[in-house]
């Protein structure tokens, strides 16, 4: 399978990126690891006539301390933040979730930002993400503004990106020792979750949901829960208020929803371990 | 639209330049272009790992690559490996525990392994089970090509 013919600009930085953007508007799409992207090309569910190639922004690619977060470049790759020694520190559950996306072939090329622009309710980030109350950097013409996690994921494979606008930086708390687990139901071990269910222990606890709507999602009523004293068998029977999940080749809505019950209790039970 | 892109790659030690379509994929450039048709194009949808090569030493499916990614990148295939009649210790371990059936992922096996070797040396079972998850086997036969990249884990030590 082929891509539709398209045009293919380099980007050497984050402004040339922009500038791109700018003079290509809606017809031009970004490439990072192309993980996400090329597959849908190779379909021709996207047929961008202008691709920018941010693969080799060098400048986006790193992790570092930023005092009170952490601060990762978009275009640090799922590899990259597998083996990071500051995350395994100071932010184990982003490097323990970016350890299961996809598999090594893919985690060699696919990018953290890119993930996250790509907005996929399946995906393994967005939803890890969600649950870190993590800070989303975007680069526009007019300059940097920041989002939250929660005002990003706006519905299936969109975001509050512009057509504009490039994301440059996830910011993400200092968590060192939080109780953290990802339960991923899948088919083989490479696939998309069916559903998964990450908790994140630290004090309080969050909980997010990945592949039960058309965004990645919070599950508030058991956070509710668990806040008011439940136990985790309790505030998991609660996983599935407020979802919306799809039926597919993989699972009815159903099914999803009795998934969701099991490995969110299954999650609050190890990340408290 | 279109058009064409001038790509410089190494690939198995030989330098190349070419002008490319901006979608010719990695391995339609590998197989059509460079003419080495020992990588294969199984699934074709980054699921299968029987295109898997090396970029800059690291494994990836080229199917899912655009060949303007890898200029500047020093490309290994599975023509690379072998040292003239010597075969390289993971292909020598796959021939001696006899790690295929019909053969068709092995060539992305082989490299994959390559790949997982260079970053687990010393892997257990399970770190190759876990490692080799993006390379499907349609004759299932995991379990002499586990014990393959285990035994090739031995003798590169």
């Amino acid at each position: 399978m082929i891509p539709a013919p398209f045009d293919y600009l380099r980007a050497g930085s984050a402004d040339e990126a922009i500038a791109a953007l700018a003079e290509h508007g809606d017809d031009a799409k970004l490439l990072a690891g192309g993980m996400s992207l090329l597959p849908l090309m190779k379909l021709r569910l996207a047929t961008p006539s202008v691709l920018v190639d941010v693969g080799r922004v060098h400048e986006l690619s790193y992790i570092r301390d930023a005092g009170d977060h952490l601060a990762v470049g978009a275009l640090t790759r799922h590899r990259d933040l597998e083996i990071s020694d500051v995350l395994a520190a100071q932010c184990e559950p982003l490097r323990t979730v970016a350890s299961e996306v996809g598999d090594n072939q893919v985690r060699h090329r696919g990018t953290i930002g890119g993930s996250v622009s790509h907005g996929d309710p399946a995906s393994d980030l967005p939803a890890l993400l969600l649950a870190l109350d993590a800070t989303f950097v975007v680069q526009g013409p007019d300059g940097d503004r920041t989002v939250p996690a929660a005002d990003f994921f706006r519905g299936f494979l969109e975001t509050a990106l512009e057509p504009d606008e490039l994301l440059t930086e996830i910011r993400v708390p200092k968590l060192p020792g939080a109780g953290f687990s990802y339960q991923k139901f899948q088919r083989r071990a490479q696939d998309w979750a069916i559903v998964g269910a990450m908790a994140v222990r630290d004090g309080d606890t969050r909980v997010a949901l990945v592949n039960m709507a058309t965004t990645p999602l919070r599950a508030v009523a058991v956070e509710e829960a668990i806040a008011g004293g439940a136990s985790a068998t309790e505030a998991a029977e609660r996983a599935a208020e407020g979802t919306e999940p799809s039926g597919d080749i993989n699972a009815t809505p159903e099914y999803r929803e009795h998934l969701v019950r099991v490995l969110v209790r299954r999650a609050l039970e190890a990340a408290s371990a | 639209m279109g058009g064409s892109v001038r790509i410089a790659t190494t690939v198995n030690g030989q330098a190349h330049e070419h002008d490319v379509e901006p979608r010719l994929l990695l391995v339609q450039y590998l197989r059509e272009v460079v003419g080495l048709t020992g990588t294969k194009i199984g699934c074709d949808t980054s699921s299968c790992g029987a295109c898997t090569v090396l970029v800059d030493g690291e494994s990836v499916k080229s199917c899912t690559m655009l060949a303007a990614q890898a200029d500047g990148s020093e490309i290994t295939t599975i023509e690379g490996l072998a040292q003239g009649d010597e075969l390289h210790p993971v292909q020598a371990a796959f021939h001696d525990q006899h790690a295929l059936q019909c053969g068709f992922c092995t060539a992305g096996m082989v490299m994959a392994t390559v790949s997982l070797l260079d970053e687990i040396p010393s892997p257990t079972e399970r770190d190759v089970r876990l490692g080799l998850e993006g390379n499907l086997c349609r004759c299932t036969g995991y379990h002499n090509i586990v014990q393959a990249v285990l035994a090739a884990a031995g003798t590169s030590r």
